[in-house]
């Protein structure tokens, strides 16, 4: 089981025709993921590696039936290309694109406001249900289907966070990346109940770091309404305050955004925490087994 | 990216907000000359404040009133070349370059203007408070309800109304009122037009004779928004940056310079800040913060390596690459390259996981170089702090 993506899903590559938007498009396809065609504004009519290329979102949803996104565009326009989707009413839009300008991100998250879809990202890996479908640039084998829910605002930390899983026997239900930016589309608060509503999840492993107060809202929301077991993981432990560690909303600014704030919010709500990031899979078979006793 | 206080008022000034008037001097020479044009306009004193990016010179010493122009020349001589240390420097403090000198003025309140980017709210928040000149994050927590927020649609900007919800309560006079909006209108302008992720007017001074200044301002851009704004990008005083980031960063390399001596290279931001995290669990202290990225070539690995091995604290290095993209065979291709071709002599401890990793441990094994293999992260971090240790 899985939240948010199945086998059903009908994917849209925006950026198809660029070099990226090519090698993940078959790269998904290859993992079984139905990519159903692309668009590429000015090419539109064409095909590119046997997919049909549309001008627009709207033409390509008409003609394919696709009810999900996946953005390879430039950072100049992608927040564009994130507002086209939104317009043309995918349910769902995942935006790997990693440098778009925040006050383009500001426009694009307002105008997402009471329309139908739901972005993931930008700047992330995208999300995956192993065995299922997989709309995103991690490497598909490391994950293997399974009850734990990750959810995670960096890449290769999740790519690590999985393989301590997967060589433990332990698979996943969902994996996705919210992304290293100020401004998201899905947080943790939102991936966490579609979790806790998931039948087939059973516990839920977080990766959060420096910067923003997002894992402190997450906490508080687990503390009242989760009923799963959640294990957290803060990168930047030892991150200098006022440096902006390599993601753009990896940050601690005033003071706040600390890795130690963080773990505090999520060890008093319950949240088992790995202090150590090579900890992560072995706290969550522990959390596994608290929850099977329960 | 940081910009200087004059550049800062440069900007504004052309969105017309009200600045003190001021120029820019690299000598006592030039900040004589500055003064001796600001008292010829009127001036009854000038301040001269050394340029540098970061918050509390007052407080180190790199800003002194002076009543005549000798007595700025004077303070000028002493205070370029001068090595400042504030609380935002860290001991080691900046030298000071550059000196704008302004003129004073009737101070008779100092307020508080700010802008940033609220992430919870996904949009900018105009902050005001009365309580000026103080550092903000230093109100916030000791008196949250001093600062005024209203949140702005990125659509429509700031509204008139909200300006004056945030002047009233600053104790403007009436008759300063249209001035003040006007005065935050422009400021929000500038914010949005230019990219800013933040601007500072700290303080924001009335005049006993009723005008309105910036007395201060500091504005950060967003980096991911510079390719828009090729004028601003040319603002940018690497000279205020640590040389090996500025070297970094033009290879596209994510480097940031610390104090430790475990030198190390990673893919991802995330794995990075957690492979600093876990060279502290296990004893060490890490010497930067290094995310080669994504798509990282054997050209940046090369360059990566140079950069890693300048910082000459370093005593060993940790690779820790998960292979997702960036194939681990690659990789290794790219890290034995470097390291023949930088001669490396301190120990390398290598922990590489994913795509082809056999393949990516046979061509390593092959290169006859003496690197140490991990097999996991925590093996990683204890092997090359023990290697740390030894060399």
């Amino acid at each position: 089981m899985s939240i948010l993506v199945d086998k059903s899903t009908r994917v849209i590559v925006q950026g198809l025709t660029g070099r990226e938007g090519t090698f993940h498009a078959k790269t998904c396809a290859e993992y079984g993921t139905q990519i159903v065609g692309g668009v590429t504004p000015g090419k539109g009519g064409t095909t590119h590696e046997g997919w049909p290329v549309f001008n627009s979102m709207l033409e390509a949803v008409d003609k394919t039936g696709a009810d999900a996104s996946v953005i390879f565009v430039p950072p100049p326009y992608a927040a564009d290309a994130i507002m086209e989707a939104a317009d043309a009413e995918v349910e769902l839009i995942v935006c790997i694109t990693e440098g778009i300008p925040t006050l383009d991100m500001v426009r694009a998250w307002e105008f997402l406001q009471n329309r139908r879809s739901r972005l993931i990202g930008p700047n992330c890996p995208g999300i995956i249900s192993p065995g299922h479908c997989k709309i995103g640039i991690m490497p598909g084998h490391i994950h293997r289907e399974g009850p734990v829910g990750i959810i995670s605002r960096s890449g290769t930390l999740t790519y690590e966070a999985v393989y301590q899983l997967t060589t433990r026997g332990v698979g996943q239900s969902t994996a996705i990346g919210i992304g290293g930016d100020p401004i998201i589309g899905t947080n943790f608060v939102d991936a966490i109940e579609l979790f806790n509503r998931d039948p087939l999840t059973e516990a839920v492993v977080m990766i959060g770091e420096i910067g923003g107060d997002a894992e402190e809202t997450a906490a508080e929301y687990v503390k009242t309404h989760m009923r799963k077991a959640v294990v957290g993981f803060i990168a930047g432990q030892t991150a200098p305050p006022g440096r902006r560690m390599g993601h753009a909303g990896a940050i601690i600014s005033g003071g706040k955004g600390t890795a130690a704030e963080k773990i505090k919010a999520m060890e008093a709500a319950g949240i088992h925490v790995a202090r150590s990031p090579a900890d992560i899979g072995e706290t969550v078979i522990a959390a596994l087994g608290v929850t099977a006793r329960a | 990216m940081k910009i200087h206080e004059y550049q800062a008022k440069g900007i504004l000034k052309k969105y017309g907000v009200a600045v003190p008037r001021g120029e820019v001097a690299e000598t006592a020479e030039q900040a004589e000359a500055a003064a001796q044009h600001l008292f010829g306009a009127g001036a009854s004193g000038v301040v001269v404040k050394a340029q540098i990016h970061a918050g509390g010179r007052g407080k180190g010493g790199g800003v002194k009133i002076a009543k005549s122009v000798k007595e700025a020349g004077e303070i000028a001589a002493r205070m370029l070349g001068m090595k400042l240390v504030t609380h935002q420097t860290g001991p080691e403090g900046r030298i000071v370059r550059r000196l704008l000198i302004e003129e004073t003025l009737p101070i008779e309140k100092e307020l508080y203007l700010g802008i940033v980017i609220d992430r919870t709210e996904a949009r900018p928040v105009f902050m005001a408070s009365a309580a000026g000149g103080m550092e903000i994050e230093q109100v916030a927590a000791e008196n949250p309800a001093a600062i005024l927020k209203e949140y702005i649609d990125p659509g429509l900007g700031l509204e008139g109304f909200q300006a004056r919800k945030l002047a009233f309560p600053l104790g403007l006079k009436p008759q300063q009122l249209n001035s003040a909006v006007q005065f935050m209108t422009s400021l929000y302008k500038a914010f949005a037009e230019t990219d800013c992720s933040l601007m500072e007017i700290n303080p924001f001074v009335t005049c006993t004779d009723g005008r309105l200044f910036a007395l201060d301002a500091k504005i950060n851009f967003d980096d991911n928004a510079l390719f828009r704004h090729p004028d601003i990008r040319e603002l940018r005083d690497i000279t205020e940056e640590d040389p090996l980031e500025v070297e970094a960063s033009k290879y596209n390399l994510n480097y940031i310079k610390l104090d430790g001596n475990v030198g190390c290279m990673v893919n991802g931001a995330g794995l990075a800040m957690a492979t600093m995290d876990i060279i502290k669990y296990a004893g060490g202290m890490p010497a930067n913060f290094l995310d080669v990225g994504g798509g990282a070539n054997a050209e940046q690995v090369t360059h990566a390596f140079e950069i890693l091995l300048s910082d000459k604290n370093v005593k060993a290095v940790l690779i820790n690459i998960f292979g997702g993209i960036l194939r681990v065979d690659t990789l290794a291709k790219g890290v034995v390259e470097a390291a023949s071709k930088t001669h490396i002599q301190l120990p390398v401890v290598l922990r590489l996981e994913g795509t082809n990793v056999e393949a990516g441990r046979e061509i390593l094994k092959q290169s006859g170089l003496n690197f140490i293999v991990a097999e996991t992260m925590k093996d990683a971090a204890e092997k090359v702090v023990a290697a740390a240790r030894a060399s």
